[in-house]
């Protein structure tokens, strides 16, 4: 524990930005997927990291169980995005989210 | 300045210096590579903070299912395997500084925060308790339950969505 | 005498001894003995390629009534010598338009996870004192450690078919990939059955509780676990990826060389770590009816001999069987393991709450495997009858199963 937590705080909300980074300015849908994981790994370091800091000395297991859920629901986030985009991809030709701009397919 | 530090250091490094491969570059096989470079630092993280299974779990289901996946959907969405010309979209002057003050502003207060910080030594047997505590009834069972409720819903969706007509 | 039996356990101490005696810190000395470890763990990597390539060679030869290679001396055990200098000797060439980066990186990254698998297989029991055993480490997750990285090698393989810039290498890639993330399941499956018997995943703990080797105690867990192993392996029947009669080498098609010898060297790292496991979970692994509570030192020689004759048990298969189609594969997997190890599953939690006797547990639990056995050759020779009986849709898949000649 020589690690402060605000280390592992501050790397993960530097994570955390270059995820949104990622997400506000890319073309590629695959692209904005890629920030989204990126974030939600950031995320899940918080989680952790405030799991031994804090919570150990309570021997709780919440953290862990939290950060489990966390990737379970981004696995099947990423499942359906990525059938979305292929969906997208067969019906338009392009994955570029600023040429999906219409209802009609 | 010890070992710990060390190890911190460099491991930050990696997941830093693989999301901004993943975020800056242009081709887009080359994010998926560097997305798979950050998701091993980050499991190198729960290592380090004594969370082995959740480092494993973070191999096994980002690295090796999402990670995959990704790179399957980028080389079924490509024509003749082509760079693309324009990475970024209109907004992205906005959006990176959306991101940097973010970030400054998250670190300004997280470093400056009294966190209530104790020292104590994981249990020997956290993994059982862990599985212990995803079927207790007094514990987590219903978000484990709502979880696999939730793979199986994504799964047949994804199966559904992305079905040749 | 003592010395001798408890060799590298005493051998550890006392280069351990001798570097503190040279006024090095203890985590120092810990360091480079752990350093020391790690460099045999990667020397006995590289020489299951030296041992095992002319040994499959030969064996298969045999098994195929034909002397195999001979020219290498002696009587061709030195093979492996041979084509490594014959790779040596070969041209670099990168292809046209191909990205470098993830071209050369490619056969770089899928051995670095084939040598991280060594650090979790437990080669000695655990000394009386201390924390010393022989082995890399303890991990307390040792056994998803290894599944982990298994799915890790199937990024190296995308990487190796986009990377060569090649359509056909990218299709091979992607068979590649279908196999092994369809095998990973049964596999799972599989170990979690010895999970749940066993209480931990820390493979040094699952040989020490081993009273009754786990093959004869769930037979079925051990076959699914060796089937999957070898789909994940490529090795036949299931290798239609690096057939080199069919799709020319799959996604190694412009890989030449060296980097072609990275594949191959991941290849053989791969059988031996894996056999070393199947031997740790299902075989007993160092022991030997109570020989390496006596003669410690005879440990890793154990754990070697068990691994070597289930890779001689591969072999056989390999010279035995045809291989099989990848849809054939993937449907195997799918409609046949996956439902068999998840009943294996079920009784082996079922057994384990009945029960805490380990002999009582390992009677029910044998009879239950018997028993699902029995029931499975019922429900196959069922489909069968009616698919040949010109039955519905559905069940003209166990026409894909059968020999052309039955049907």
């Amino acid at each position: 524990m020589q690690v402060p937590l605000s280390w592992y705080l501050v790397v993960a909300a530097a994570l955390f930005c270059i995820g949104l980074y990622g997400v506000l300015s890319r073309r590629n849908a695959i692209g904005i997927l890629m920030g989204v994981e990126l974030m939600l790994n950031a995320v899940n370091v918080n989680l952790i990291a405030f799991w031994r800091y804090v919570e150990v000395v309570q021997a709780s297991v919440a953290g862990q169980v939290f950060a489990i859920i966390v990737i379970t629901v981004a696995a099947a986030e990423a499942a359906v995005g990525l059938a979305l985009i292929i969906a997208i991809y067969r019906s338009r030709r392009t994955v570029d989210v600023t040429e999906a701009d219409q209802l009609k397919l | 300045m010890s070992v710990q530090h060390v190890v911190f250091i460099i491991l930050s490094a990696i997941a830093l210096i693989g999301a901004l491969g993943v975020v800056l570059n242009r081709r887009l096989f080359r994010s998926a590579l560097f997305l798979v470079v950050s998701f091993v630092g980050v499991a190198g993280f729960y290592i380090l903070l004594e969370a082995e299974l959740l480092a494993m779990i973070q191999l096994l289901v980002y690295v090796g299912a999402i990670a995959i996946l990704i790179i399957f959907a980028i080389m079924l969405s490509r024509q003749a395997m082509a760079a693309d010309d324009k990475v970024l979209n209109e907004q992205w002057v906005l959006g990176g500084l959306a991101a940097v003050v973010l970030c400054a502003f998250l670190i300004y207060i997280l470093t400056r925060v009294n966190w209530p910080v104790v020292e104590a030594a994981v249990p020997a047997n956290s993994i059982q308790r862990l599985g212990e505590s995803l079927v207790n009834p007094n514990g987590f069972v219903l978000p484990f339950e709502v979880a696999s409720v939730l793979l199986l819903v994504a799964l047949v969706g994804a199966v559904i969505i992305a079905r040749e007509k | 005498m003592d010395y001798v039996l408890n060799l590298w356990v005493r051998l550890a101490t006392d280069v351990y001894q001798l570097f503190l005696g040279w006024g090095l810190p203890e985590w120092g000395a810990k360091l480079i003995i752990d350093f020391i470890i790690i460099l045999i763990l990667v020397i006995l990597g590289v020489l299951a390629v030296i041992v095992l390539t002319p040994m499959e060679r030969k064996v298969i030869a045999r098994m195929q009534d034909r002397p195999g290679p001979n020219r290498a001396w002696p009587y061709g055990l030195s093979q492996a010598f041979a084509d490594a200098i014959k790779m040596l000797t070969k041209e670099m060439i990168l292809p046209r338009h191909a990205d470098r980066l993830i071209y050369t990186a490619a056969p770089i990254l899928i051995v670095i996870p084939a040598l991280m698998i060594y650090a979790v297989l437990p080669f000695g029991p655990q000394a009386a004192d201390a924390e010393l055993k022989l082995g890399a480490t303890n991990l307390n997750v040792g056994v998803l450690y290894f599944v982990a990285l298994g799915s890790v090698a199937s990024i190296a393989i995308l990487m190796a078919g986009w990377g060569s810039n090649n359509k056909f290498a990218l299709l091979g890639a992607f068979r590649v990939v279908n196999q092994l993330l369809a095998y990973e399941v049964p596999m799972i499956l599989s170990l979690l059955a010895v999970v749940v018997l066993t209480g931990t995943m820390a493979t040094q703990r699952i040989v020490e509780v081993q009273s009754i080797p786990y093959l004869i105690v769930m037979p079925i867990a051990a076959l699914t676990f060796l089937a999957s192993a070898m789909a994940e392996l490529n090795r036949s029947p299931f290798d239609l990826l690096e057939a080199e009669s069919e799709l020319v080498a799959g996604y190694q098609v412009e890989y030449g060389g060296m980097k072609f010898a990275m594949f191959y060297i991941a290849e053989y790292v791969n059988i031996l770590s894996t056999s070393i496991l199947f031997s740790a979970l299902f075989l007993g692994g160092y022991k030997f009816f109570g020989l390496e509570k006596v003669a410690p030192v005879l440990a890793p020689f154990i754990v070697l001999g068990k691994a070597v004759s289930v890779f001689f048990f591969m072999l056989w298969i390999r010279g035995t069987f045809p291989r099989i189609r990848l849809d054939q594969l993937v449907g195997l997997a799918w409609k046949f393991l996956v439902p068999l190890s998840l009943v294996n599953l079920v009784l082996a939690a079922l057994v384990v709450k009945l029960s805490a006797n380990n002999w009582v547990q390992a009677g029910l639990l044998l009879l239950g495997n018997l028993i699902t056995v029995a029931v499975t050759f019922l429900i196959m020779s069922l489909v069968e009858r009616r698919a040949k009986s010109g039955g519905s849709v559905v069940m003209s898949e166990a026409q894909n199963l059968t020999p052309a000649a039955e049907r």
